[in-house]
C-alpha cells in the first residue's frame, strides 16, 4: 500500500513530487506510487550539480531489476545537490520515497511553474484512477 | 559449486606446454621488464578435477537434447548431429582466414553457393555471411538503408518500429543516427495502416517489420504495408528472426522486403551454444547489393576468391568473413532437408504452435486469436487476477515439470507475455505432455499458489535475488 | 530428410484437434499471390550418409597447409583435447542464452569463471561474457566511449589490425564520427609526437594495439598518460591474446577498455569465425558496457548462484537509448576460452615464453638470409616484421610447398613494399622452421 501523499509539496502527472523550501529552492523525488510501481529500485543515475534542466525533461534515471525509467523535471532549474545516499542505497526510495528518498535540489527558475503542479489531493485522485 | 579458482592448489595444471626445441633466450633480454607482467594467477588443477568441474558444470545446464525448449522467438528446434560432425571435418577448421584462396577453394566455394540458396530461398538479389548474429545482421541492414540514402542525397532521420518489436530493431536504428518512432498494431495485431499512412513521410528511411510479427501472426496486409513504404521513397527492412514461420511457404523479397537478416541459430538448426555463437546473414533487393560489406566473393578464373572492390560498400562489420563453422552446419542442414525437408519443417512448426494455441486456449487467456505461424503467445492475466500468481511464476513452475520455460514479458504489447514456440522437431506426445503440465500448473494456481510462487522447488539452486545481483554487482570473483 | 516426428495419422489427429481439414489452411493468411508452391533452386534432400559424402567432398576441396606462417589476427595453437570434449557437452551447446538462471547455472558460472579470468589477464576489474570478434569489441568500444563523452572524435594508430578499422570506420561512419590515424615511429610503435599533436578535447577515445598488427608491443603507460590529459578514454587492443600470459596487460598500464581477440585460447581457426571478442574495462563503466554480465548472487536460502544481471544496459530493455544492439554473443566460444586458460594455468606464461623463443629462432634464421633485414626496432612477441627482396616470390614459393606464407603487408601499407610479417608459434618445430628456410633460400 502507498504512503499517503503529504499535504506539504506538490505533484507532477510523471509522478515526481517537488517541495518548495521557500527560499528559491526545492527538493525533487519520485513518488511512494511510482517507486510501487518500479518495484526493487536497485540503481539511480543522478545528474551532476550544475546541470540546468526544463520542466518535463529528464533530470535522473531509476533502474529496476527490468525496467529504467527518466525522472522528469517537474520544475525548470539548475541543479545545486543531489542526494549521494542513493548511490549505495537506492532502496531509499523504495523505504522512503518523500524523505530519505530524494533525488535532487533544485534553485528554482521560475516560481510561476509550481502552480501547474497538482496538490496532494489532486494527485490522490490522479493514482486512483490509475490504478482502475 | 565451488568455482574453478576455489579447488586451485599451486603447482598442480591440466595442460602441459612442450619442450622447447629452439636455442633458449632469455625474455628479459628479448623483452624489456616494463612490458612483462608481475604475475600470473590462473586456476591451477589437475585434469580430472578440469573435467569433473566442467562436466558437473554441464549438469546444471538445460539444452535441446534433455528435454522440450518451447522459448518463443528463439527457434529452439533440434540440432542435428551430423551438423556437428561435418563442421567439426579439418578441412573446414583448419585453414587459416589469410590463406591464399587456393587453399579455401571448398570453403569459398560452400559460402558462394550459401549465399545462392539463401537468395533463391528468400526470394533476395543476394546476401552477405559477414554478421555474426542476427543483432549485427540488423546493424548492417541499417547501416545499408543509410547509406543508400546518403547516396541518393536524401536526409531521412526517422525509422519507423512496430511497438511489438523486438529491442534489437530500435537499438540498431539508433546507431545508425535514426530516430525510432512507435507504429501502432492494431486490433487484431497487424500493422495499424492508418497510422502507418500518417507517419510515412519523406522523413522515414525505412519500416523494420517482423513479418510473422512476435505475435506468431502474419501480416496479412503486408502488401498494402509494402506499397505505403515503397511510394513515399522508404525501404521495407525484415527482421528474419521468425523465418521458420514462412520457409518454404512464401518469400520475403516477393512481398516487398528490400532487406532481411537472418539467424542461422534459429532457423537453421544450428545450435544457440548458450548464448551463442550465431550467424546472421542478411539478404538484399537490387536497390542495396551496392551496399553490402567488403569483401565480397566473386567467381574469378581460378574459382572463387574475394574482393574488396566495391566503392560503395558500407565497409566491413567485423574482422574476416563471418562465423564460418556456424555456415557449414547451416550449409549441411539446407542441403539435408532439401526443398521438401525445409517446407515440411515449416509446416509442421505452424502446425505445433497451432495445436499448443487450441489446447491450452481454455486456460489461459488468448489476446489475438487467430491462427497462428510457428509461436503463439498467451497472457498470464487472468492468473494474476483471479490467483495473484504471474507470468514468472508460471515459468518457474514448468521447470519442475522437466521444460524449459516459454519466452515471458515480450512483446510487450501482451501483459503477462507467455510466447510459446514449441518448432518442428517435437512430437505430439511431447507436446500433449507440455500442455498438461501448463494445464496443471493453471490448476495449482488456484489451488496451491503458494506452491507456484516458490517455484522451482526441483533445481540446485533456487530462485536468485536478482535485485541484490543488480545493487552490488559481482561479475569478476575476487580471493 | 527432415527432422519432424509426425506419423500421417499424428498429422490428422492434430488437424482434427485445431479445426482444420488441411495443413494449408494454416497458411491463409499469407495473401495468395506470395504463396510459393515449391522452393526454387534447392535440391531434393540427402540422407545423412550422402551429406557426409558431399560435405567431404567440399573440404577435400580446402588444402590443409603443412603449417601456417601467418598470424595477423587469427592464431593457429595447439588446442588441448578438454576443451572440445566439454564444450561438446549438449547441455552445454544447445542450450540458449541463459535467461532461467535455476536451470542454467552451468553457463552462467563458467562465463562468470571466463570473466574473472579475463579481467584478471587484461588488468582490468569486469569482463563482459563476449563480443563477436576482436574487431566488433574494439568498434563498440569506441561508440561507447563517443556516446559516453558526448565527443565525436577517435584516434586509432595506424598500426592497429587493418580490418579491426575498417570495422570502426564502418561504426564511426553510421553514428557520425570521425577517425583519426596517427602513423607508427620507426621504432614500429605509436608516434607519440603524433599522437599528442593529433589530441585535442573533442577526441573521445585513442586506440591502440599491443602486441600491435606489426609485432611490435606499444609503451601503452605514456600512450594512456597522453590519452587522459586531453579527457579522452584509452582502448588498447591485443593481437594474439597468449601473449597476456607474460606482458603486462594494458589494463595496469591504465587503458580504460582492453579488447581484443580471444580466439587463441581453445579455438580452432576456422577460417575466421567464430571466435570470441574480448570486452574488459575499469569498474566504473560496470553500468556502461555492451553485452551481457553473468553475477554472483544468493538465492533464497542464501546458496550462491548466479545470474545475467544489470540487463538494462542492453537492447531489450533500453531499446533505441541502448549504447549497443548486440544480443547473441559468443558463448560457447568463450566457454572453450575459459577451459583452455583453466587446462593452461599458470603455464599460460611457459607457453607465451615458447611463442617468443620460436619467434626469435625463426628471425635469427631468416635474418641470415642474404637480403633480409628488420624493420622496426621495437620488442616483439610471436610475430615480426621482416624486409626482403621479393615477398610475393617468398609466399609463393611457400605455397607451393603447401605453406601458408607470411602476411604480405604491402596491400594495407603501400609503404611497405616487401615486409612480411611472421608468426612463430608453439605449432612450429624446429625442423619446420628449418625447412622454411630451406624453402626461401
Amino acid at each position: 500500500m502507498s504512503q499517503n501523499n503529504p499535504a506539504d509539496r506538490l505533484y507532477s502527472k510523471d509522478h515526481e513530487w517537488v517541495k518548495d523550501n521557500g527560499d528559491g529552492t526545492a527538493v525533487v523525488g519520485i513518488t511512494d506510487y511510482a517507486q510501487e510501481m518500479l518495484t526493487d529500485i536497485v540503481f539511480v543515475e543522478l545528474p551532476p550539480v550544475g546541470k540546468k534542466v526544463a520542466q518535463g525533461e529528464p533530470v535522473a534515471m531509476v533502474e529496476s531489476v527490468k525496467s529504467v525509467s527518466d525522472v522528469y523535471a517537474p520544475v525548470s532549474g539548475e541543479v545545486i545537490e543531489v542526494n549521494v545516499e542513493l548511490e549505495n542505497a537506492p532502496d531509499l526510495i523504495n523505504t522512503d520515497a518523500f524523505g530519505k528518498g530524494w533525488i535532487a535540489i533544485v534553485k528554482l527558475a521560475d516560481k510561476d511553474e509550481l502552480k501547474s503542479l497538482l496538490s496532494a489531493a489532486d494527485y490522490d485522485t490522479l493514482i486512483r484512477e490509475e490504478k482502475h | 559449486m565451488e568455482l574453478i579458482f576455489e579447488i586451485s592448489r599451486p603447482g598442480r595444471g591440466a595442460a602441459h606446454v612442450s619442450a622447447s626445441d629452439v636455442p633458449a633466450v632469455d625474455l628479459d633480454h628479448i623483452i624489456d621488464r616494463k612490458y612483462l607482467r608481475d604475475e600470473l594467477d590462473l586456476p591451477e588443477v589437475a585434469e580430472i578435477d578440469l573435467v569433473r568441474h566442467y562436466t558437473n558444470l554441464s549438469r546444471r545446464n538445460f539444452g535441446v537434447d534433455l528435454g522440450f525448449y518451447p522459448l518463443g522467438s528463439c527457434t529452439m528446434k533440434y540440432n542435428p548431429k551430423i551438423n556437428e560432425n561435418v563442421a567439426a571435418m579439418p578441412g573446414f577448421t583448419g585453414v587459416h582466414p589469410d590463406a591464399p584462396d587456393a587453399f579455401a577453394r571448398g570453403n569459398l566455394e560452400l559460402m558462394y553457393d550459401m549465399q545462392k540458396r539463401l537468395s533463391s530461398i528468400f526470394g533476395m538479389a543476394d546476401f552477405t555471411l559477414q554478421p555474426a548474429a542476427g543483432a549485427h545482421g540488423e546493424l548492417t541492414g541499417v547501416m545499408m538503408i543509410k547509406k543508400y540514402f546518403e547516396k541518393k542525397g536524401e536526409k531521412r532521420h526517422l525509422i519507423l518500429i512496430p511497438d511489438a518489436a523486438h529491442g534489437t530493431n530500435p537499438a540498431s536504428g539508433a546507431l545508425c543516427g535514426f530516430e525510432a518512432v512507435t507504429l501502432r498494431s492494431n486490433m487484431e495485431g497487424g500493422v495499424d495502416l492508418e497510422h502507418l499512412e500518417s507517419l510515412m513521410t519523406e522523413d522515414v528511411a525505412a519500416l523494420m517489420l517482423t513479418n510473422p510479427n512476435t505475435l506468431g501472426l502474419f501480416e496479412r496486409n503486408i502488401e498494402k504495408v509494402a506499397q505505403i513504404i515503397h511510394s513515399r521513397g522508404g525501404l521495407l527492412y525484415g527482421d528474419g528472426a521468425n523465418a521458420n514461420a514462412f520457409l518454404g511457404k512464401t518469400r520475403p523479397g516477393d512481398m516487398g522486403f528490400d532487406v532481411i537478416q537472418l539467424n542461422l541459430h534459429k532457423t537453421f538448426s544450428t545450435p544457440h551454444g548458450g548464448g551463442g555463437p550465431g550467424s546472421g546473414p542478411v539478404g538484399v533487393g537490387e536497390v542495396l547489393v551496392d551496399y553490402l560489406p567488403v569483401p565480397r566473393i566473386v567467381k574469378n578464373d581460378s574459382g572463387y576468391g574475394w574482393s574488396d572492390h566495391f566503392p560503395d560498400t558500407i565497409g566491413r562489420m567485423r574482422a574476416f568473413y563471418g562465423n564460418f563453422n556456424v555456415m557449414v552446419k547451416a550449409y549441411a542442414y539446407i542441403r539435408s532437408l532439401g526443398a521438401e525437408g525445409l517446407t515440411r519443417a515449416t509446416e509442421m512448426a505452424v502446425l505445433n504452435a497451432n495445436y499448443i494455441k487450441e489446447k491450452l486456449k481454455p486456460y489461459f487467456d488468448l489476446p489475438y486469436d487467430r491462427t497462428c505461424m510457428h509461436e503463439c503467445v498467451f497472457s498470464g492475466n487472468r492468473q494474476v487476477e483471479q490467483n495473484g500468481v504471474h507470468t514468472s511464476d508460471m515459468a518457474k513452475r514448468l521447470i519442475d515439470f522437466g521444460y524449459h520455460p516459454p519466452t515471458i514479458y515480450f512483446p510487450l504489447i501482451v501483459p503477462e507475455a507467455i510466447m510459446i514456440e514449441p518448432t518442428e522437431t517435437e512430437s505430439v506426445e511431447t507436446l500433449d505432455a507440455f500442455c498438461e503440465a501448463m494445464i496443471s500448473i493453471a490448476r495449482e494456481a488456484e489451488e496451491n499458489p503458494q506452491r507456484v510462487k516458490d517455484a522451482p522447488l526441483s533445481t540446485p539452486v533456487s530462485r536468485l535475488d536478482e535485485v541484490l545481483a543488480a545493487r552490488k554487482p559481482d561479475v569478476c570473483w575476487k580471493k | 530428410m527432415d527432422y519432424c516426428p509426425h506419423t500421417k495419422d499424428d498429422i490428422a489427429r492434430m488437424q482434427a484437434a485445431i479445426g482444420i481439414s488441411g495443413i494449408e489452411e494454416l497458411f491463409a493468411d499469407i495473401p495468395e499471390k506470395f504463396r510459393l508452391q515449391k522452393l526454387p533452386d534447392i535440391p531434393y534432400g540427402l540422407s545423412e550418409q550422402e551429406t557426409i559424402t558431399l560435405m567431404s567432398d567440399i573440404a577435400a576441396r580446402n588444402q590443409l597447409p603443412r603449417m601456417t606462417l601467418t598470424g595477423a589476427g587469427a592464431y593457429v595453437h595447439f588446442i588441448p583435447s578438454v576443451v572440445s570434449h566439454i564444450v561438446g557437452r549438449s547441455e552445454f551447446y544447445t542450450a540458449y542464452t541463459p535467461y532461467q538462471a535455476e536451470i542454467s547455472q552451468g553457463i552462467l558460472q563458467a562465463i562468470y569463471e571466463y570473466q574473472t579470468m579475463i579481467a584478471h589477464l587484461t588488468g582490468t576489474e569486469i569482463a563482459n561474457a563476449s563480443m563477436y570478434d576482436g574487431a566488433s569489441a574494439m568498434a563498440e568500444a569506441a561508440v561507447l566511449s563517443a556516446k559516453m563523452s558526448s565527443r565525436s572524435k577517435i584516434i586509432a594508430a595506424r598500426s592497429v589490425h587493418p580490418q579491426y578499422r575498417q570495422v570502426l570506420r564502418t561504426y564511426c561512419w553510421a553514428n557520425g564520427y570521425t577517425i583519426t590515424e596517427v602513423p607508427s615511429a620507426v621504432s614500429g610503435q605509436l608516434d607519440l609526437a603524433g599522437l599528442q599533436d593529433a589530441l585535442d578535447e573533442s577526441v573521445a577515445a585513442v586506440i591502440v594495439q599491443s602486441p600491435n598488427f606489426f609485432g611490435c608491443l606499444e609503451d601503452v603507460t605514456p600512450i594512456a598518460e597522453a590519452a587522459h590529459a586531453k579527457g579522452a578514454m584509452l582502448i588498447s587492443g591485443f593481437t594474439d591474446g597468449t601473449s597476456l600470459g607474460i606482458l603486462k596487460p594494458a589494463g595496469a598500464c591504465g587503458a580504460d577498455f582492453v579488447v581484443g581477440e580471444g580466439q587463441s585460447f581453445g579455438n580452432p581457426i576456422n577460417y575466421g569465425g567464430p571466435y570470441l571478442g574480448i570486452f574488459a574495462a575499469r569498474e566504473k563503466f560496470l553500468r556502461r558496457i555492451p553485452g551481457r554480465l553473468a553475477g554472483a548472487t544468493v538465492d533464497k536460502n542464501g546458496k550462491r548462484g548466479f545470474v545475467l544481471t544489470l540487463q538494462t544496459r542492453e537492447q531489450h530493455i533500453r531499446r533505441e537509448k541502448a549504447t549497443s544492439n548486440i544480443c547473441s554473443n559468443e558463448a560457447l566460444c568463450a566457454l572453450a576460452a575459459c577451459i583452455y586458460l583453466a587446462a593452461l594455468g599458470t603455464n599460460l606464461k611457459t607457453l607465451a615464453a615458447l611463442n617468443v623463443n620460436k619467434a626469435q629462432y625463426l628471425k635469427s634464421r631468416l635474418l641470415q638470409i642474404p637480403g633480409w633485414t628488420e624493420v622496426f626496432s621495437a620488442p616483439t612477441y610471436n610475430e615480426f616484421t621482416l624486409r626482403c627482396p621479393d615477398a610475393r616470390a617468398v609466399n609463393e614459393k611457400l605455397q607451393a610447398a603447401g605453406i601458408i606464407g607470411a602476411y604480405d603487408l604491402q596491400k594495407d601499407y603501400p609503404e611497405l613494399a616487401n615486409t612480411l610479417v611472421f608468426c612463430a608459434t608453439e605449432m612450429l618445430s624446429r625442423n619446420d622452421m628449418d625447412r622454411v628456410i630451406e624453402i626461401i633460400k
